[in-house]
């Protein structure tokens, strides 16, 4: 300001004055030049706020980076994402589903991520191996801030009025059935009014099926890195028979009651029903509902498993230079513990690192602590297309509970659709 | 279109190129203006969208890859697959019942709304109101009244009467006849607005004569009014038939978690296309079945204009 006064023909002010528009253009460039990263995941209310708090903290401590989150409806996610990188406008930093990672990166929708920043060894040090599902050779193509797990949901006031302790949920197969059978209520004409167990194979049974109850049964869902069916055999078909015979034989449940699992344990109409950590909000915002969640029951040999999944954050091809660095840096803080202890708090969905997740807190909480225990024992399933797959596991059910198949014919019949499923799938 | 051609009483020094035009072909012009329009419109987002289905049925594309050309491999796939050949019945199963049952039932109803003067406009009403509601809120309420026992009314009822309770839609043989319910119930009002129209149409003359000479009611709807609703009867048949063969909200909605099971039992061919190009992202297999749908309404659309032509 005070220059401005000064404006005469002499030279020591042009000086000063070509110095300080200098200096403004500086500043200028400086504020126009924050680089500016887009950050695309679906719509899920929790977790797009959760997404706006670690956004707000990652921006107060990188002033010079800003990320603009986009969301999208689940149903349109994927389509959309790829409609936009092909075109060059989509996000630098995108979520994707851990299932989805070989057509990404086929498709050259995303890049490695940077190993100065993420060293492979560090990664295999600190999270939970699921993480390797984003492993390609060298390279890792992404990573979580969290997982889900399975685990048992029960209903306490249905243990307590069928006579059990409601704070002792079953811990072996056996007992399951057992205490199903105990709590299951029918009217005169025998037609289920209350489940023991509820039946849902388009919910997360089939997850069940597939990577615990063929495993506690004694058999393999795949092989070579779940490309070869391997559950069609007698071990297939015990699980199976273990599965179909809640329905057919204990009648302790029965697909389709209430049109869904969730909704049937929701109306306080099912002791037990196996779901995900993403289904906690929905069973917590019920007044007056007491339920509990249990390890999910292991064998009689003390065999368990688990299923976990993952949406991790990956860079796009498409950020490079500048906006690249701030992805990696942005990428990074999404997968540092703060970020997992947000994501915990907010989402309710475990942390990916172990120390953030196997605390002495997390591990003694009523909660948490069983969807924990069940991520150390826990398979991730590299499906090529979950859907068509889901629908096989799904059909295989249906044709022992609706047409009488027996579960040993079902179960190869499946194999074989799946196998001719994924062999179309990978040869391309 | 027909170019006038320039009369010679109109000569003129060069002007402006509107002068030299004769009236009739300044009128041509102003039609192709506003008719330019709905054409851009429709070959922007209708004609080339198909034309460009036709070319990725003949490729591999999945969204994520550049295409690739495969020549017929898909079509290949398609006549192999027996899911294929599985929906094509159910299609065809959706049309065979569908279009009879709503038909019949909906002139029955139009046949006697039309000789109710006693609150007629309510009913019509009553019976128009279904077309007016959203395919999709009455697949779920539908989709609740045949849920079983304990939440389902039907299976409920059937209970409190001491029958068996029926599986409905978790069935491969009830299933579909189950899902046609709400899908021809909402289907009838239109049906019948339009059947009342043809019946009003027909002149009251001919009952005056047929009455005259001592024809039976049933001897008058044989051969009197369903003869002259031909017209009426060839549209209703050719557009229910359409709607039967494309249905998807009514079968996807009252079946989310399978949508088109228990077993693809119910499965429609909209279904197939849907799943294949938006769940297993296989869009090259997709727009293959979508060219043969288009095939088969295109053959049942020259059936129309064929039956329309013919004298009634």
């Amino acid at each position: 300001m005070r220059m401005s006064k000064r404006i005469a023909g002499n030279s020591f002010t042009k000086k000063l004055l070509a110095g300080a528009a200098f200096g403004i253009g500086l500043t200028l460039a400086g504020q126009a030049g924050a680089v500016e990263i887009e950050y695309w995941q679906y719509i899920f209310d929790t977790r797009v706020k959760a997404m706006d708090q670690l956004i707000g903290k990652f921006q107060a401590a990188n002033p010079d980076i800003k990320v603009k989150q986009t969301t999208f409806p689940y149903a349109d996610y994927q389509t959309k994402v790829s409609a936009a990188v092909a075109a060059g406008n989509g996000p630098d930093v995108v979520q994707l589903f851990y299932g989805w990672l070989d057509g990404f990166v086929a498709a050259k929708l995303i890049q490695p991520l940077p190993k100065d920043v993420f060293p492979g060894a560090a990664i295999e040090a600190d999270f939970f191996p699921i993480v390797s599902a984003m492993k390609r050779g060298e390279d890792y193509y992404g990573l979580p801030t969290a997982v889900r797990s399975l685990a048992l949901f029960y209903n306490k006031k249905l243990l307590a009025d069928a006579g059990l302790d409601p704070n002792t949920p079953p811990k072996t197969l056996d007992d399951l059935v057992t205490m199903a059978e105990k709590t299951v209520k029918r009217d005169g004409a025998g037609n289920i009014t209350s489940e023991g167990f509820a039946l849902d194979m388009a919910g997360q049974d089939h997850q069940w099926w597939r990577e615990v109850l063929v495993r506690q049964f004694g058999g393999a869902p795949y092989a070579e890195g779940d490309r070869k069916v391997t559950y069609g055999d007698a071990a297939g078909a015990k699980a199976l028979a273990f599965y179909t015979d809640l329905q057919l034989k204990q009648k302790v449940g029965q697909l389709g009651f209430m049109d869904e699992a969730q909704a049937a344990f929701k109306a306080g109409k099912a002791t037990f029903t196996i779901d995900g950590t993403f289904r906690l909000g929905a069973f917590s915002a019920i007044k007056g509902f007491e339920w509990g969640v249990a390890e999910l029951p292991a064998n009689a040999q003390g065999v368990r498993s688990n299923y976990a999944s993952y949406f991790a954050n990956a860079i796009t091809a498409k950020a490079e230079g500048e906006k690249k660095a701030a992805a990696a840096k942005f990428l990074a803080y999404l997968s540092s513990p703060e970020a997992m202890e947000v994501w915990l708090k907010v989402v309710g969905e475990l942390p990916a690192r172990r120390a953030v997740a196997l605390t002495d807190a997390n591990l003694a909480n009523p909660i948490h602590g069983p969807f924990l225990a069940g991520l150390t024992n826990a398979h991730t399933t590299m499906f090529v297309d979950e859907a068509a797959q889901r629908q096989i596991t799904m059909d295989m059910v249906n044709r022992v509970l609706l047409q009488g198949q027996s579960p040993a014919d079902a179960v190869a019949a499946a194999a074989t659709a799946e196998q001719a499923l994924i062999d179309r799938v990978t040869k391309k | 279109m027909h170019e006038a051609p320039a009369t010679p009483g109109t000569e003129r020094r060069a002007g402006r190129l509107s002068d030299r035009l004769t009236l009739s072909a300044k009128r041509v012009l102003w039609a192709w203006l506003f008719l330019a329009v709905p054409v851009v419109f429709y070959g922007a987002i209708r004609f080339w969208p198909t034309a460009e289905a036709f070319w990725i049925s003949f490729t591999d594309w999945n969204l994520l890859r550049p295409a690739q050309f495969v020549g017929l491999d898909n079509y290949r796939r398609l006549l192999a697959d027996p899911l294929f050949w599985k929906v094509f019945a159910n299609t065809f199963l959706y049309l065979i019942l569908g279009t009879p049952v709503s038909l019949v039932l909906s002139f029955a109803i139009a046949y006697h709304l039309d000789r109710v003067r006693f609150l007629h406009g309510f009913l019509r009403a009553l019976y128009f109101l279904p077309f007016l509601t959203t395919a999709v809120a009455m697949a779920w309420v539908w989709r609740y009244f045949f849920q079983p026992v304990p939440i389902g009314p039907i299976n409920n009822l059937l209970a409190s009467l001491g029958l068996p309770a029926q599986p409905f839609l978790r069935s491969t043989l009830q299933a579909l006849p189950t899902i046609l319910v709400p899908a021809v119930w909402a289907g009838m009002g239109f049906q019948i607005i339009i059947f009342l129209a043809g019946l009003r149409a027909i002149p009251t003359s001919y009952y005056e004569a047929a009455r005259i000479d001592g024809l039976s009611e049933r001897a008058i709807l044989w051969r009197i009014t369903l003869p002259l609703l031909k017209p009426t009867l060839v549209f209703l048949v050719v557009f229910a038939s359409i709607g039967f063969l494309r249905i998807f909200d009514y079968v996807y909605n009252m079946n989310t978690n399978d949508p088109g099971g228990p077993l693809d039992s119910t499965k429609p061919l909209v279904i197939m296309i849907y799943q294949t190009a938006f769940k297993s992202y296989d869009v090259g297999y997709a727009s293959a079945q979508t060219v043969v749908l288009f095939l088969i309404l295109l053959a049942i659309s020259l059936l129309q204009l064929r039956l329309m032509r013919q004298p009634t």
